[in-house]
């Protein structure tokens, strides 16, 4: 029981990192290395606000998201679209905005440690909440909730909406979805504005348990990627799912058998996936 | 204005800047002495060093210049310093040694921050001569790499002492009968964790106590529930982690969440840092960690009002004043030798005692040996409880709850 409801809440935290990632990457088809960056800046957020003025992280992600939406949505428009356009084949599109965030990672770090450089640690909710004759923190259960609010938001969104239609009809095919009549370098933006908005987010509830600093970003970065990966790059189901799978097993394997092999865990079944499923769990195959 | 133009202008304007910036510096260098310094600014070891070494450098540099400069030979003279971020990458930290000690030419350069950087990067300043005083550097070769580095200088005690620090306290509170002998011990997956995770077992086991729970966990885990709920499960009354600053903060909150009732609650890096006690308030009340000082002499009340004042923010409770300590020990030595003389320097740092925050300093075989290894958190201040010759260590309490 221990093992389960701590491993939901930790597969909530990493839903919370990789959802904002599989839109950007799968819809907008920008892999973001500056993902982790703008998880940070989240949380570097939450961080000012509650020492300066002790206002609650639950408050500031109410004015982090329209930031964080506008912040992406101009990024996209300004830096990412040119990229788009003079792309001609996805490859290269890849292999572009792979190299512009990562310029703009760096960018990000330089400005959030000149921000504060050390670490970002406050206290929020960190009380003991027993659920089941387990005991959670109340901060993790928090961040566990938002991500299911945020997390069947999303999937609602996409499967119920029009909008929410032309943004899977995109992350299918581009062509396709432009042949019937859909406006695709705005879904695209929406989709990395609301990418951003999701990723930040979180940034600002995980900072009230883990302690980040400017520098960490890129470890989130590729947390994100391997869940976008394992659960289908394009579906947002397959990261959720693939985040709360990842969040039990390493749980499990660091309470029965050894804390120290939950990298190794997690890396297994990222292996497994790639060489039994390579295009994920929900990932259609490539033709 | 089309674009060429403008390029053309912004290139003629970036030269004439370049070059005004130039003069002035050959104007200045004259009647500067020039310091370089490499450190993190960015990357994992950046929260630690901008909270015990970069702040010292600035304050150290700022009060030199206040009083007028180093005292020289040939008269005062101003420090400038030449800073550059390593990245918390070694290879860029020797490169930008490089870059010091041949393209800006400085006449010396303040340690490296972190073990693995004072010892990666010795070669480097043995090398070009400058006297290596590293503080935030725990190891245990230090012997060997004295012997083969005849400039370097050690200030923090090796791993031994360290570990051995701890063990005295554990032993002396279990022959009173106040713990029992049972101990749950975890460390960080990396080099410093596993190093001293591999001397405390020995240690600890030849003392009579038994290792009931005894794991690693990676640099970075996320959730560190596991790790606290396993442990207390077992029934150590004592819990040890060599741990680095993101893990120390996740192990004690932890701890607070599991309310794990331990009588000693243990934590090494970022124990003595401020923030933790921003973080945490009276719940930490007798937590014991690495360092620590003795906040009480009027030398040590008197650097910490300076450090607040000048840098905005309060120093750690541990190796900050090692730090400046070390830049005062330099700062003595060139103005005792009055030129730019490295050797002569190394040779001044080798034969003299420094009277320094920390009391008097001195080195036998490059190394000093007066350090804290033990603190302990005790009504909101982080008071040393074990240290190797330096007086004013208070007695060790028990935990009593997380409140």
């Amino acid at each position: 029981m221990d093992i389960l409801i701590s491993g939901l809440l930790l597969g909530g935290t990493y839903a919370l990192v990789a959802m904002g990632l599989n839109l950007q990457y799968g819809v907008a088809r920008i892999m973001n290395l500056a993902n982790g960056e703008t998880l940070v800046l989240g949380a570097l957020a939450a961080f000012l606000a509650f020492t300066a003025i002790s206002l609650s992280p639950l408050v500031t992600l109410v004015i982090v998201a329209p930031l964080a939406f506008a912040a992406n949505w101009l990024v996209y428009q300004f830096l990412l679209r040119p990229l788009v356009k003079r792309a001609k084949t996805s490859g290269q599109l890849e292999v572009d905005s792979i190299l512009a965030t990562f310029g703009m990672s760096f960018a990000l770090v330089g400005i959030m440690v000149s921000i504060h450089g050390e670490y970002y640690t406050y206290s929020f909710l960190a009380r003991p909440f027993e659920i089941l004759g387990t005991t959670v923190a109340q901060n993790r259960l928090v961040a566990f909730f938002a991500a299911v609010i945020i997390g069947g938001g999303l999937v609602a969104w996409l499967n119920y909406t029009r909008t929410g239609t032309a943004v899977r009809a995109v992350s299918v095919d581009t062509e396709a979805a432009r042949l019937v009549g859909i406006n695709v370098p705005r879904v695209s933006a929406l989709a990395f504005a609301l990418g951003g908005a999701v990723t930040a987010v979180g940034g600002t509830l995980i900072s009230t348990f883990i302690t980040l600093d400017g520098s960490i970003g890129v470890i989130f970065t590729m947390k994100a990627l391997i869940i976008v990966i394992m659960g289908g790059v394009g579906d947002l189901r397959g990261s959720i799912i693939a985040a709360v799978v990842l969040g039990l097993v390493e749980t499990a394997v660091a309470s029965l058998i050894d804390p120290g092999l939950t990298l190794v865990a997690a890396y297994v079944i990222f292996l497994g996936i790639l060489l039994f499923r390579p295009q994920g769990l929900f990932g259609k195959r490539n033709a | 204005m089309n674009k060429r133009k403008f390029l053309a202008r912004a290139t003629a304007g970036l030269t004439t800047l370049a070059a005004a910036s130039l003069l002035s510096f050959t104007a200045l260098a004259a009647d500067t002495i020039k310091i370089g310094t490499v450190a993190p600014k960015t990357g994992p070891l950046a929260g630690g060093s901008l909270v015990s070494q970069w702040p010292n450098v600035d304050l150290w540099v700022h009060e030199v210049n206040e009083r007028g400069g180093l005292k020289m030979k040939e008269g005062q003279k101003k420090i400038e310093l030449i800073a550059y971020d390593d990245k918390t990458n070694p290879t860029e930290h020797i490169k930008a040694v490089q870059r010091l000690a041949t393209q800006d030419k400085v006449d010396f350069i303040i340690a490296p921050y972190g073990t693995g950087f004072n010892i990666a990067a010795a070669p480097i300043y043995s090398k070009y001569g400058y006297p290596q005083i590293a503080v935030t550097s725990v190891t245990d070769q230090i012997g060997e790499l004295t012997e083969r580095f005849p400039s370097l200088f050690f200030t923090l005690g090796d791993t031994t002492s360290f570990v051995a620090g701890l063990k005295d306290v554990l032993v002396k509170l279990k022959d009173s009968g106040e713990i029992n002998n049972k101990i749950a011990m975890v460390n960080v997956a990396d080099a410093f964790g596993i190093e001293l995770a591999d001397v405390a077992r020995p240690l600890l086991q030849e003392a009579g106590f038994e290792l009931v729970y005894d794991k690693s966990y990676p640099l970075g885990t996320p959730d560190l529930s596991p790790i606290i709920k396993g442990a207390k499960a077992t029934e150590a009354d004592s819990f040890i982690a060599w741990s680095y600053p993101p893990d120390t903060f996740g192990l004690t909150e932890q701890a607070v969440i599991e309310n794990y009732d331990v009588k000693v609650f243990y934590t090494a890096v970022a124990t003595a840092f401020p923030a933790y006690a921003g973080k945490f308030g009276s719940k930490i009340e007798n937590v014991l960690g690495a360092g620590g000082v003795n906040p009480d002499t009027d030398e040590m009340k008197a650097y910490r009002a300076r450090h607040e004042e000048v840098t905005g923010k309060a120093p750690d409770y541990w190796a900050s004043a090692n730090t400046y300590a070390s830049l005062q020990i330099l700062e003595a030595a060139i103005e005792g030798v009055g030129e730019v003389d490295r050797e002569a320097v190394t040779n001044y740092i080798k034969s003299n005692t420094f009277d320094t925050i920390m009391g008097p300093i001195n080195f036998d075989d490059q190394n000093s040996n007066r350090f804290w290894t033990v603190g302990q958190w005790q009504e909101g201040v982080f008071r040393g409880v074990v240290s190797s010759n330096i007086e004013g260590a208070v007695d060790v309490k028990l935990k009593d709850g997380w409140n």
